[in-house]
């Protein structure tokens, strides 16, 4: 964890959580409006317990015209519905002052259809389930009243058994057999086909039964195997919306309000999607810019260390473009939108970022391995059992029953149970530790991984200077000075002198420093050339200069500093086996000392985005399987082109999309993943074995025609349960 | 025997009931906050209704 200092009442009450205090600009453009009724949804990051709950909704309860405040724990959203005047930025700043992050939350359209899925798959299983313990009410009797039992009643047992199953096989199964119709439309098949097959076959076949009077009808198994199936397919959906939602929140965080220029010069805020290319945006001193601009109006300096990695500010001037993250430090600046297609180091992004879709895409996942071995293997036993019982010399009738229970007895109920609930329970356990999985999937390729690409800005280091000159009496003053600027050396200066009085007429200028006056003299805080100095003395790192006209000029310098962790997790990466590189976009002198002090040779510095990407392509050309951690917009690409990624969460949007799962809470989580997709895999391939055993034992069974529905019944209930409970093992051990 | 004409729907009847109360607690969003629902239980918020 990153250490932060609990201060009393802030964040959460449990400690689970350190504050956190980002507010995300303007949000009255979120705010919907409902018959006199304002309703605004807020995602709040750091809720973790019964206390923030109750926190929270009172504290929102309490401003004056508040309806209803209800938080949601699970996803971290809180509605709000408010009368009167009141502003969405003063229920989002009351949560805030608690110390928690606030953003606003907007539902796209692939949630809500995510949702009414998921919705669907569990009253289905709901449908389901009621339909199960109905009918094995009746057949419990059957097999109960086995010899006694008339012939007759049992006939109207079936029969009742049968109407109740099927209405249920058409809703509850309508999932399986619309996605069996779909695939095999296209010429193709999965796993939906052979469960629709067994569904229909176990289902037709004791309506036959039924009718002639038989002894067997297997309406009980049919409907168990719809419901158990539900389960695998309802998890699999819950954990697909997390996911999303997980992903769609960290995009959340970048909805902020955009400032346009009107063509009459007003300023008015609008959300940034509502930007069209062209329009005059304004950049206010300590904003970061939302969308990729063209100055044509004012100069100031920009930390650009999320765009491309470089740690440093850097000055511009109408003319230059500047790109989404960048960080506006001294002076408001305006410029003209530009739209993505004009701007090649966006489009250069987004081309990779599609070269690393569709590369996943191709990554086959274990169960698609499992199913295609599974599906020919069972077909064709069932259809020799078919062949040989006829052969044999039993009745057409005696020969399909044996065929039809090998195929409900083998029906992938385990199978479909075995990867979903092993990726719910480690994406639950990751979650708990401040990992948000992007995809189930994800977990398989963390477990391959042998090489591990760092980048430094922002996910080695923290990304913020700390002033490593010993403090002196002149600090104070210079510290006058830098209260002024929002430069990240003014502000490390700051922190070390702590708080205190400002200078006077303090004026800043891009690029080269800042002046003021104190008791009467004349300071300046800058560079070696604003203090007069011709050349800067080779200096170790990023310095500043600090004099009055009368005094010989002071150094500070400063170092970027490592997360806390780093050496730490790095070689207990290493002891694993790990090979470690980094890759980063900054100057050879900064890298190379990040790169001593971690004990990494491996290490490249002044690296192009494409030549990231390219990096990744080369190694993964030379057969490794590498994870890349990285959070600048030019560590998109290489997120996405690597075999697995990881972002931290301060990191870009597109870096956080382009990555297959967000961190935060420092670089421990990197070892968090990959022990959790270690296990997850190796309890993968053990319920996968289990499921191949299962049916080792209960192929022999049915082809030679002994399954009865009692023990079909307890085979496939028994089956499900054991990848269950070998599942939840997961949850338990150490890390 | 004739007992079961009467006890079957009875059983059907119940089931449904148990189903219905199922779809209503979907509907009304009680299955989208589980674990926020663990822990207002334990709020002790004393103030009278």
């Amino acid at each position: 964890m990153t250490g932060a200092v609990l201060s009393p009442g802030e964040g959460c009450p449990s400690g689970l959580e350190p504050p956190s205090t980002s507010l995300a600009g303007d949000l009255s453009a979120f705010v919907r409006k409902k018959g006199g009724l304002n309703t605004l949804t807020l995602s709040v990051r750091g809720a973790k317990c019964g206390g923030c709950l109750s926190k929270i909704e009172t504290a929102v309860m309490a401003i004056s015209g508040v309806e209803n405040a209800r938080m949601n724990l699970s996803n971290g959203k809180l509605a709000v519905a408010w009368k009167g005047d009141n502003s969405a930025n003063l229920i989002a700043e009351r949560v805030s002052n608690l110390g928690y992050g606030v953003s606003a939350f907007s539902e796209d359209a692939s949630a809500k259809s995510a949702k009414s899925e998921e919705r669907g798959l569990l009253v289905s299983m709901g449908v389901a389930a009621f339909a199960l313990a109905n009918i094995m009410l009746l057949s419990v009797s059957v097999w109960g009243g086995h010899g006694e039992m008339g012939a007759q009643t049992r006939t109207a047992l079936h029969a009742i058994s049968g109407l109740i199953a099927l209405p249920v096989l058409l809703f509850s199964g309508r999932h399986f057999f619309r996605s069996a119709y779909t695939v095999l439309r296209h010429g193709q098949a999965n796993m939906d086909v052979p469960i629709s097959l067994a569904l229909t076959l176990a289902f037709g076949v004791s309506v036959w039964e039924t009718a002639i009077g038989g002894d067997h009808a297997y309406f009980d198994a049919c409907v168990m195997l719809l419901f158990f199936l539900l389960i695998g397919r309802f998890l699999d959906a819950r954990l697909r919306r997390q996911a999303h939602a997980a992903a769609h929140d960290l995009a959340a965080l970048q909805n902020r309000s955009v400032n346009r220029v009107t063509s009459e010069g007003r300023v008015e805020s609008v959300r940034a999607e509502d930007i069209r290319q062209g329009d005059a945006i304004l950049v206010a001193a300590g904003e970061r810019a939302a969308i990729d601009i063209k100055l044509f109006e004012g100069e100031s300096g920009v930390d650009e260390s999320l765009v491309t990695g470089e740690s440093l500010p850097r000055a511009v001037q109408p003319g230059e473009t500047i790109y989404a993250g960048t960080l506006n430090l001294d002076h408001p600046i305006q410029g003209k939108a530009l739209g993505e297609a004009s701007d090649s180091l966006l489009a250069d992004i987004a081309r990779m970022l599609e070269a690393g879709e569709q590369k996943r895409a191709r990554y086959r996942q274990i169960a698609d391995k499992a199913v295609a071995l599974y599906v020919p293997f069972v077909h064709a036993t069932a259809a020799l059992a078919l062949i040989a019982w006829l052969v044999l010399g039993a009745s057409v009738h005696q020969a399909i029953l044996v065929a039809v229970a090998t195929l409900i007895i083998t029906c992938p109920c385990a199978l479909a149970l075995a990867a979903p609930v092993a990726q719910v329970v480690a994406s639950g356990r990751l979650f708990k530790r401040g990992v948000f999985l992007r995809s189930g999937d994800a977990l398989e390729r963390f477990a391959e991984i042998d090489h591990i690409v760092l980048d430094k800005t922002g996910t080695l280091t923290l990304g913020t200077p700390k002033l490593v000159t010993e403090p002196n009496e002149s600090l104070a003053l210079a510290a006058q000075l830098a209260r002024a600027s929002r430069h990240p050396l003014s502000r490390a200066i700051v922190a070390a002198a702590g708080p205190g009085p400002l200078a006077d007429r303090v004026e800043e200028r891009p690029g080269l420093g800042i002046e003021g006056w104190i008791a009467g003299q004349r300071y300046r805080l800058g560079s070696a050339a604003w203090v007069g100095l011709d050349a800067s003395p080779e200096a170790s790192g990023p310095s500043l200069w600090f004099a009055n006209d009368h005094t010989d000029p002071i150094q500070y310098c400063f170092e970027d500093q490592l997360q806390s962790d780093a050496r730490e997790t790095l070689d207990a990466l290493r002891r694993r086996g790990l090979s470690i590189e980094i890759l980063s976009g900054d100057t050879d002198y900064a890298v190379k000392a990040t790169a001593n002090e971690l004990n990494i040779t491996q290490w490249q510095a002044r690296v192009s985005p494409g030549g990231k990407a390219e990096h990744m392509n080369a190694l993964a050309a030379s057969g490794k399987k590498v994870l890349m951690v990285g959070d600048g917009l030019n560590d998109a690409g290489a997120l996405a082109i690597a075999h697995a990624s990881l972002a931290p969460g301060g990191a870009m949007d597109v870096s956080q999309s382009a990555s297959d799962a967000v961190y935060s809470g420092g670089l421990a989580a990197i070892r968090s993943v990959l022990n959790v997709s270690k296990r997850t895999r190796w309890i993968m391939l053990q319920n996968f074995g289990l499921a191949a055993a299962y049916n080792c034992i209960a192929v022999p069974i049915a082809v030679t025609g002994s399954v009865t529905p009692l023990i079909a019944a307890i085979a496939m209930s028994a089956s499900s349960l054991v990848v269950t409970l070998n599942a939840l093992r997961l949850n338990g051990g150490a890390e | 025997m004739n007992i079961i004409v009467y006890l079957i729907p009875v059983a059907l009847g119940l089931g449904l009931l148990g189903l219905g109360a199922f779809l209503w607690s979907v509907n009304s969003d009680q299955y989208e906050d589980l674990d926020g629902a663990a822990h207002r239980i334990l709020e002790d918020d004393d103030t009278p209704l």
